[in-house]
């Protein structure tokens, strides 16, 4: 799966892609790069929250939650 | 006495840090406070290779960069900034999440203070078919690496004998780290800055905090951070604003190139598996965190908690009051009469009890959540229910706490510790006492049966029922309310992003979880059971004081500072609906809201004060007010109840705040809002159903 300049937010279940850029509030962008969303990482969303919020990514081998806000800065190719 | 060398114990959360410290030190840890900061400071003192050593548990943390005093707590550590410098740190990784683990070990080894690498979860790792040469990463990171299994106590006498070595070397120059040229200058710039003015000596330790420096100050002064000379803060202002002009972005810059680091170090050292791993995890994932399946497990989980919390410490709760009790009449039988003999007995026996009451839920309520955490639901939990939770403010974390607020504030406000965020934390702790807690059950039902006709419906529901449903919801009504309203104001801020780690699924250890429940047990009866006590003695002497020439309790109680401050504030409380006896109930109830039956059974002279509250019920609906109007008419009811969901009356809850905020203005401020917010309803519903013809009757 290849988007140009899309949002994590936008990924369907199981896609993968790749981090872009990272944008939003600097504490919110550090805590996100930090955990090891720089760009050039591979991200896949691997399921939705039951009330559609927040989704769950498989990056770097570990399982981490964002909320969609947070996704919604992430941009992926 | 010269202080012991030190060793932190850093790491991710989830990377079983904890255990490795807890596995290190025994049960030995030593609580104290950081110097200024709120957090605690776990410490113990090991004999490593003959040597005295004290071990630091350092926060969980995936990075160094701080925004608060709090999380800035790491990095003077490292860096023995206001603090004294470490010998040794030890790193915590998960062997299987090393992609991730590894940015923290590198600036931590980029410190120069000699760091052991504990290769944590090995054996999970292997099982999911990692593979870590261990060689190559020490030679890689210039640390010693270590495998550990802690919770099985796997790797710990290794670990000890690399912690002796790093302890015996002396800080070196670790080389730079690659990054590109433009950065690399910003940090060198600042690392000479910090050099000429002698803050730090090593360059090292210069660099290192050059680079944390850029990452953390922000530019309006928006960071919370302290202890930064200003020529410094100056001039990295100075350095981000020249990048920032120039289109460059100084933290990406800075964090990327450190995950370059991490990715080649990765590469290098593990051998990956074909497939990916975790499928055991994604398989209970796929039920545990389904819309459907994944909410029923959930309603059963919490429902169990909580039904477990109300009647499983039910028991314990009757032998610790009855064993008081017992106590009581043992020293009462023993002692001459006299008033050190009460002082003992209703002052400290009765404040000893007040606080080891407390013991059974805390207890049980940590053996649960130890059991949610270390098994990896509890993470799910909270994504589950995020969505819901955040809608006022909250985030998902809080659930668990709230939902132990049914039971008891007091352990719930300890369960607030497994929220990330310190503002989330606190937002938390302060509405929680609006959940409606088991003690005040007794004064709903005391108070019904009083003021309602004990055969009412209203339809085909019996009016007991729909007073506590009520009651119930208005508790979580208000707790919402006041957790969406603090959140725009006392505790305005940009809300911490939920970042949330789901760790794999794991078979808790029996051994840490019951060390756990040990230490929330202790921290409890050291951090908030002094203050009870002292709280129950006060409470004593008001109640008792001073003393009158008088055979019935009752005049006693009316002659104490208690009583006249009851009359004291009858014209406060009066528009409520309430008289001074009332009002001399409300404040004996602040040791604790039961309190409140048994203090208007004195004030009320009724002799007995067994399980039967008939008489005093009888004894409620005969009062009236000196005009001959009825005290307690059903409005006058609702009223108290209202006060006694909303209000603040339980000092033990004031005390368990101040312990785990480390400060006096948070709960005095919780205990002030809650009262402003308890008189207010009260007034309400007291004078609009006045005004209405309610209640009269």
């Amino acid at each position: 799966m290849t988007r140009k300049h899309g949002s994590l937010a936008a990924l369907p279940v199981g896609g993968t892609a790749i981090v872009s850029r990272v944008r939003g509030e600097r504490a919110v962008v550090r805590r996100l790069l930090e955990i090891g969303l720089v760009p050039g990482t591979q991200v896949t969303l691997r399921r939705v929250a039951p009330m559609g919020d927040p989704i769950e990514l498989k990056v770097r081998n570990f399982a981490l939650s964002i909320r969609r806000s947070e996704a919604l800065g992430i941009e992926i190719e | 006495m010269t202080p012991l060398p030190i060793v932190l114990v850093a790491g991710n959360p989830n990377s079983g840090k904890s255990t490795i410290f807890n596995a290190l030190t025994g049960a030995r840890a030593h609580v104290a406070n950081y110097p200024g900061v709120t957090i605690d400071r776990v410490s113990a003192t090991v004999a490593i290779a003959g040597r005295d050593l004290e071990l630091v548990d350092l926060p969980g943390t995936y990075s160094l960069s701080a925004r608060s005093r709090e999380e800035q707590i790491a990095v003077d550590s490292l860096l023995g900034r206001n603090l004294p410098s470490p010998a040794a740190v030890v790193v915590v990784v998960d062997a299987a999440a090393l992609g991730r683990a590894l940015f923290m070990a590198i600036e931590v080894i980029a410190t120069g203070v000699p760091v052991v690498i504990a290769l944590n979860m090995s054996d999970e790792a292997a099982r999911d078919g990692f593979v870590v040469d261990r060689a190559k990463l020490a030679a890689m990171t210039g640390a010693e690496v270590v495998q550990t299994v802690a919770t099985k106590g796997n790797g710990i006498a290794d670990l000890k004998l690399a912690i002796g070595r790093a302890a015996a070397k002396t800080p070196s120059e670790a080389p730079p780290l690659e990054r590109p040229a433009v950065v690399a200058a910003d940090i060198a710039e600042l690392e000479s800055a910090i050099l000429t003015e002698r803050v730090l000596e090593r360059p090292a330790a210069a660099r290192a905090w050059a680079t944390w420096l850029l990452l953390s100050l922000d530019d309006e002064g928006a960071d919370d951070l302290a202890g930064i000379p200003p020529s410094l803060r100056k001039r990295t202002l100075e350095i981000r604003r020249r990048a920032e002009a120039a289109g460059r972005n100084v933290d990406l810059e800075i964090i990327a190139s450190s995950y370059q680091r991490v990715d080649t170090i990765v590469e290098a050292v593990v051998q990956r598996p074909p497939e990916p791993s975790r499928r055991r995890s994604d398989r209970i994932d796929a039920i545990l965190t389904h819309g459907l399946y994944g909410s029923a497990v959930f309603a059963v989980v919490m429902l169990v908690v909580f039904q477990a919390l109300f009647t499983w410490s039910e028991p314990a709760i009757a032998v610790i009051e009855s064993g008081v009790a017992g106590i009581q009449a043992a020293a009462a039988a023993t002692l001459p009469a006299g008033p050190l003999t009460d002082l003992i007995i209703n002052g400290i026996i009765a404040g000893v009890g007040n606080v080891v009451v407390f013991v059974p839920q805390i207890g049980l309520l940590f053996l649960f959540i130890g059991l949610l955490e270390d098994s990896g639901y509890l993470a799910r939990v909270a994504f589950v229910i995020d969505r819901l939770m955040r809608s006022v403010g909250l985030n998902g974390r809080a659930f668990v706490p709230m939902l132990s607020g049914f039971s008891c504030a007091i352990p719930a406000v300890m369960a607030t510790r497994t929220i990330e965020s310190r503002t989330d934390r606190l937002l938390t702790m302060l509405v929680l006492p609006l959940m409606s807690c088991s003690a005040r059950l007794p004064v709903y039902v005391l108070i019904t049966a009083t003021v309602f006709a004990p055969g009412m419906r209203i339809g085909f529901l019996s009016v007991g029922a729909v007073v506590l449903f009520a009651m119930y919801l208005l508790s979580v009504v208000a707790a919402l309310t006041a957790a969406a309203v603090l959140r725009r104001t006392a505790l305005k801020g940009p809300g911490a992003p939920l970042v949330l780690e789901l760790p794999p699924y794991r078979l808790p250890s029996l051994r840490v979880m019951a060390f756990n429940v040990w230490q929330r047990v202790r921290a409890f009866l050291i951090g908030a059971g002094t203050v009870i006590l002292a709280l129950t003695i006060v409470l004593w002497a008001l109640l008792s004081y001073p003393k009158v020439a008088a055979d019935a309790a009752g005049d006693q109680l009316r002659h104490s500072f208690a009583g006249r401050l009851g009359h004291a504030i009858e014209p406060a409380i009066a528009p409520l609906g309430f008289d001074w006896r009332i009002g001399v109930g409300i404040i004996g109830a602040f040791a604790a809201r039961e309190v409140f039956v048994s203090t208007l059974a004195i004030v009320f002279d009724i002799e007995s004060d067994g399980a039967e509250d008939e008489p005093l019920r009888d004894a409620l609906r005969a009062a009236t007010w000196p005009d001959g109007r009825r005290l307690m008419t059903p409005l006058a009811g609702v009223s108290l109840m209202v006060f006694f969901v909303l209000a603040c009356q339980c000092m033990s809850t004031i005390a368990v705040v101040r312990r785990e905020s480390g400060t006096w203005s948070w709960p005095l401020f919780m205990l002030a809002y809650m009262t402003v917010l308890a008189y207010g309803a009260s007034l309400a519903v007291y004078q609009v159903g006045s005004r209405l013809g309610l209640g009269l009757g």
